[in-house]
């Protein structure tokens, strides 16, 4: 019979405890700027339509149905992206998400995007923005992160859920994904792939994530109620530009 | 058609949750114990046990808690009352109900005048209208929630009249909880 010292004993523990699963409920928080900008630009709205990308979570759905009274439409777009990797149908995710929601357009007050550009092609990226700025209401909001650095991550590929801890900041808890993130996309290409949308705010935070707002301009003619986001700024002056205005 | 399971109680109309199998084990081991007041109560507080091989095409309406664990197409209304969908229930119907937990599949709207309860393993793919709604880690849920504000209520609108942070956390948190552990996952 083989004999076990106590410390086998407890290196084996601590190997267990690291196979243990991603993302639990310890998982990291952190601070999110737009967030509240976000829900500022909506609170004027009475019930308004939010469309979530991101997987569904409990919490968020509870934290933006109490915060905003709103209606929450979840479309998993992670979801589709594994399906088309699955199929091996990657090349046609441009043609799919052109074609992804059946709602009318300007009928969504608020979009929350994650950081679901990241795990798109540029054709792909291009084609969900389109699709997300037609069904987006004139002078709504779309909140969306991204990367700003190439994905270092060793070891399997992960997407990550973001749970709202509140109005400031929010836990990361990363889980299984088909495919790693892509090359970073820039500035400029992330304000063109809006248009004619433009960016509000703009904020760099430490871990390199970019949390950027942007807003469909009202329709000529209507006056909208100013939040204290301030209203859209110039695309070529987003709050941040030239530097770091918020960390964590 | 039905069977009437007195056996298999919630504990009161926020907390009817138990599954039907595990909870009328234990009430039925705990039977003899119970005090006369107890037994009393738990009576009035029927539940009525769809079971697994039972199909219903139509309209279901009762003025009792009902859990189903068989298959239901059509309609369900049960106003002022909790429908609990067991871990093999399939209902593929429009649903009213005072209270709703999902722990099998349902396939249609559902509209709760309290509370939606989507528990780890439960599956809902339709529109939600309730004030409360609690999708555990694990569920899989397609649609749109609505969670209409309660008239009287004083609910947080946008900067206004926010709560802090912490409150509404601690305000979330019944309704969040789920009886799952702390680091389930999807």
């Amino acid at each position: 019979m083989p004999s076990l010292s106590l410390s086998d004993l407890f290196s084996r523990k601590r190997k267990d405890e690291g196979d243990a699963p991603e993302g639990g409920a310890d998982s990291p928080v952190h601070p999110t700027k737009a967030l509240s900008k976000f829900l500022s630009s909506l609170s004027t709205r009475q019930q308004p339509l939010l469309l979530d990308l991101g997987p569904v979570v409990g919490t968020n759905v509870t934290f933006f149905g109490e915060e905003l009274g709103c209606k929450i439409l979840v479309e998993n777009v992670f979801k589709d992206i594994d399906r088309h990797i699955s199929e091996g149908k990657l090349e046609e995710l441009p043609a799919f998400l052109a074609k992804r929601f059946s709602q009318e357009a300007g009928s969504v007050d608020g979009i929350l995007c994650w950081d679901i550009f990241d795990y798109l092609d540029w054709k792909a990226a291009q084609a969900l923005a389109r699709e997300l700025v037609r069904i987006l209401r004139p002078d709504g909001a779309v909140l969306a992160q991204f990367s700003t650095t190439e994905s270092k991550v060793a070891g399997p590929p992960t997407y990550t859920k973001y749970v709202v801890v509140d109005r400031q900041t929010l836990q990361y808890r990363p889980y299984p994904a088909a495919r790693g993130r892509q090359r970073p996309l820039v500035n400029r290409d992330i304000q063109r792939m809006f248009e004619p949308a433009r960016i509000t705010e703009s904020f760099l935070l430490k871990n390199n994530l970019r949390e950027v707002l942007f807003r469909k301009p009202a329709e000529p003619g209507s006056q909208r109620p100013r939040g204290d986001d301030g209203g859209p700024a110039s695309p070529e002056s987003p709050s941040d530009e030239g530097g770091p205005t918020s960390s964590d | 058609m039905w069977k009437r399971d007195e056996a298999v109680k919630p504990a009161g109309p926020g907390t009817p949750a138990t599954p039907a199998a595990p909870a009328q084990h234990q009430a039925q081991a705990s039977a003899p114990a119970q005090p006369d007041s107890r037994r009393q109560q738990m009576m009035e507080r029927d539940v009525v046990n769809i079971g697994k091989s039972v199909v219903i095409k139509g309209e279901l309406n009762g003025s009792e808690d009902l859990t189903v664990e068989g298959h239901v197409e059509g309609k369900i209304e049960l106003r002022d009352h909790v429908l609990t969908i067991g871990p093999n229930g399939k209902i593929k119907a429009q649903v009213f109900a005072k209270a709703v937990i999902v722990l099998g599949e349902v396939n249609g709207n559902v509209t709760a005048s309290e509370k939606v309860d989507i528990r780890d393993g439960g599956s809902v793919d339709g529109d939600i209208v309730s004030p409360r709604v609690a999708i555990a880690e694990g569920a899989h849920f397609r649609g749109t929630v609505d969670m209409q504000r309660k008239g009287g209520q004083p609910q947080a609108q946008g900067q206004g009249g926010q709560r802090p942070p912490q409150q509404q956390q601690q305000q979330q948190q019944p309704a969040n909880t789920p009886p799952q552990p702390a680091a389930a996952h999807h």
